[in-house]
């Protein structure tokens, strides 16, 4: 058995573990059994993106959005409920409101179906506009004083006070629901219009999270939310985060397993067929907006878990806290740099990306206070007051710098794929 | 007649700015689409590295503008089209072109220039911190205030000098750009590449030459729109994540590949942003006391905070109902 395992990958994994281990002696067990936490997170949005970008050659650039989904799903299905708010007579107002945004999406869709009936094109076009633009303001009309009243009178409309596993679950169930609208409308046309649609969905779905006062709080964060295993005031900092990393340790492994499963299954050959070879795929049968259809929400649904295990852990749902480099671009070098396509290569490059992610902030901070103070010493050179915040730019600066060489010299990462050949 | 002169205002003149700068983003995007067929995200930020460069230029010869009576920065472009243009060749040199020889698939070109994007934001604010800036140092926004001959209105419309140049400079690209398309060897050969890369190469085009000339093309554009757009708000490093969007909702809009579609493009987010924020309650309130409902005090179809859902919108609307775009564009 021993003597199957392949060298380079299980040196690398030694020397990953034999880092992280340096990290928990260093900086202290509670610090780095929380950044091994974090990592395990980003490990599940990363298997996310693996099956999208590895499997199906799909390009996701709105990562954020669907990870921002997750940890509101999360905040407002965990949180406690807010009695004041249920008891009042604003409940009822909101649910009016809702009614009429039911009743709204029904005519539009109604409208949308004069066709049926013989109405011309030329007549139903402007019907269709003149329809959709009342009955928006109608509706937005509606929530308006509904939510102002929510936001002056009662903070906000609270949570759900369900268990954690269920905000995780819807959390997966949102992001797949968008996802499938975006990739419904996109997958059928160049692979560079999903990129742009999901840049741009993900930045609608942070301003729509950060600007709805009413059902997140908005600037003002919601905290604490509820963990899933016992906190720590009950336990301590190292157990208490060594329990919620076994948590997440369950589910990758639940999710390692599942995708193991389907990669060398028949459905992840075609997956790569039709990665490899677009036009033979479809003519062997095979539908292929459909398959990819199916393998965006298949990610989008991981992503939304994954994020709603990161706000639980981190405790707090902050929508400006959301931010594309963390959680788009960090992800996207996890997943070339291990290897996309490979899943433990993608659990490796999250792992191994994250510890450098964190410790990068410390060391560049410790490498520029040395710089300023030899600077000042040596050459009387004064840095500018906004120093140490500009100097971390450098990391956005070697994140992009990482992405476009890892592209051109390893397009295939530290662990490439092994792709079976049957003769 | 107030009311219609806050309409010329917020609408009219402020849709034709920032439809201009969308429009020529636009171009830049969809000429890069049609002679290298990939999505260039990186645009956005070659628009704020072009504002930089004339920032910088401003910040050394600040008494340049005020001599002649134009803004500084202004003065300044040519150089700042100059530097755009180097860096957007050097840009691909580095990063695309030896994908392109690799022979991958366009995607991953698009993801190096999300690569790009981030080192080139990386740099901006390593050297200019993150903070907004204005682009006038020695010189001061000249704002003018034309009064309406009407008795009844008694608001001025008022217009500033970085929106009166963008306007007038956009009609002169576009003539400049019609000419050269159609006029000259070059544009004729890079028509000729849009439509088929392999028969223009064999039938004895530099396709080198043309690709170089796309990226001096869309860099010197990119840095006039970067430019007039700081010059008209202010210079802030995070300015593309806001221009992003639009500017490839304007291309797609348009029809991809086609360079009178981005302008056109350009105009119709710019004016659907406009128009969406403006707040009709004012138009309406003169005829208050016939309407059948009470007129609220804001009547807006989208507030300003979610301005950036529009060209999203708009993209998603075209992309169901005619991917092809307004004007037919070719590449799909």
């Amino acid at each position: 058995m021993l003597m199957k395992l392949p060298m380079k990958e299980t040196l690398m994994i030694v020397a990953l573990a034999v880092a992280v281990l340096l990290l928990m002696q260093v900086m202290g067990t509670a610090y780095g059994v929380r950044v091994l936490v974090e990592a395990s997170c980003y490990a599940i949005i990363a298997l996310g993106l693996t099956i999208q970008w590895g499997y199906a050659g799909l390009f996701n650039a709105g990562i954020m959005g669907f990870v921002a989904i997750g940890g509101f799903s999360a905040m407002l299905l965990t949180f406690p409920v807010n009695q004041s708010f249920w008891e009042s007579d604003l409940s009822g107002e909101l649910g009016v409101a809702f009614l009429k945004l039911v009743a709204a999406v029904a005519l539009v869709a109604a409208v949308m179906q004069l066709h049926r009936i013989k109405v011309p094109r030329s007549i139903r076009l402007p019907i269709i506009l003149i329809v959709m633009a009342t009955l928006y303001l109608w509706v937005v009309n509606g929530f308006a004083p509904v939510t102002q009243n929510i936001v002056s009178q009662h903070g906000f409309i609270g949570g759900f006070g369900l268990p954690v596993w269920a905000g995780w679950l819807v959390g997966g169930i949102l992001a797949g629901t968008v996802a499938y609208f975006i990739g419904h409308i996109c997958l059928g046309l160049r692979s560079d219009y999903l990129a742009i649609a999901t840049l741009g969905v993900a930045e609608i779905i942070k301003a729509f999270l950060k600007n709805s006062d009413w059902l997140t709080r908005g600037t003002l964060t919601v905290s604490p939310l509820p963990w899933p295993v016992p906190g720590a005031s009950e336990v301590g900092f190292v157990m208490a985060r060594a329990l919620y990393l076994s948590v997440t340790a369950v589910l990758i492994a639940i999710i390692f397993y599942l995708l193991h499963r389907a990669y060398n299954g028949p459905w992840g050959r075609m997956m790569r067929a039709i990665r490899d070879n677009e036009l033979s795929s479809s003519a062997m049968g095979k539908d292929v907006n459909q398959r990819r259809l199916e393998v965006f929400v298949l990610g989008c649904i991981l992503m939304g878990i994954g994020g709603a295990a990161l706000a639980t852990f981190n405790g707090i749902f902050d929508p400006n806290g959301y931010l594309p480099l963390n959680h788009t671009f960090l992800i996207w070098v996890m997943v070339i740099l291990g290897g996309p396509g490979n899943n433990l290569g993608t659990i490796f490059g999250a792992v191994f990306v994250y510890v450098i992610w964190v410790m990068s902030e410390p060391v560049a901070l410790f490498i520029l206070n040395s710089i300023s103070y030899l600077g000042d010493l040596w050459f009387a050179w004064e840095a500018p007051s906004d120093f140490s915040s500009r100097a971390l730019q450098a990391r956005v600066f070697s994140i992009g710098l990482i992405i476009t060489l890892v592209l051109r010299y390893a397009p295939k990462g530290l662990f490439p794929e092994k792709v079976q050949h049957h003769q | 007649m107030n009311e219609f002169v806050f309409f010329i205002n917020n609408v009219v003149i402020s849709g034709l700015t920032i439809g201009s700068i969308y429009a020529l983003g636009a171009v830049g995007i969809t000429l890069i689409f049609s002679i290298l067929r990939f999505a260039h995200f990186a645009h956005a930020d070659l628009m704020t590295l072009g504002a930089f460069f004339a920032f910088f230029l401003t910040a050394m010869f600040p008494a340049v503008g005020p001599a002649i009576g134009l803004p500084t920065a202004f003065v300044m472009l040519p150089l700042a089209m100059v530097m755009t243009a180097i860096a957007a060749i050097y840009i691909d040199k580095g990063f695309y072109k030896p994908l392109r020889r690799h022979g991958v698939k366009p995607i991953v070109i698009v993801m190096a220039s999300l690569g790009v994007t981030l080192m080139l934001q990386g740099l901006i604010r390593m050297f200019m911190g993150t903070s907004a800036r204005s682009m006038y140092i020695d010189d001061r926004k000249g704002i003018h205030r034309l009064d309406m001959p009407f008795e009844l209105a008694s608001r001025p419309i008022v217009i500033t000098d970085p929106q009166i140049i963008i306007i007038v400079l956009l009609v002169i690209i576009v003539i400049a750009l019609h000419l050269f398309l159609n006029r000259t060897r070059l544009g004729k050969a890079m028509r000729a590449m849009s439509d088929n890369p392999d028969l223009a190469r064999v039938s004895g085009i530099n396709t080198d030459t043309v690709v170089k000339v796309t990226w001096v093309i869309a860099g010197s554009l990119a840095a006039i729109a970067g430019t007039m757009l700081s010059l008209d708000v202010s210079l802030k490093p995070d300015l593309s994540f806001h221009l992003l969007l639009p500017i490839f909702a304007a291309a797609i809009v348009g029809g991809v590949g086609h360079p009178y579609g981005a302008l056109a493009g350009g105009f119709v987010i710019g004016f659907a942003e406009t128009l969406s924020v403006f707040n009709w309650a004012v138009l309406l309130r003169p005829w208050r006391d016939y309407l059948w409902f009470d007129l609220p005090a804001t009547l807006a179809f989208v507030p300003s905070e979610y301005k950036i859902t529009v060209p999203f919108f708009i993209l998603l609307a075209i992309l169901v109902w005619r991917p092809t775009g307004l004007f037919k564009g070719k590449v799909l």
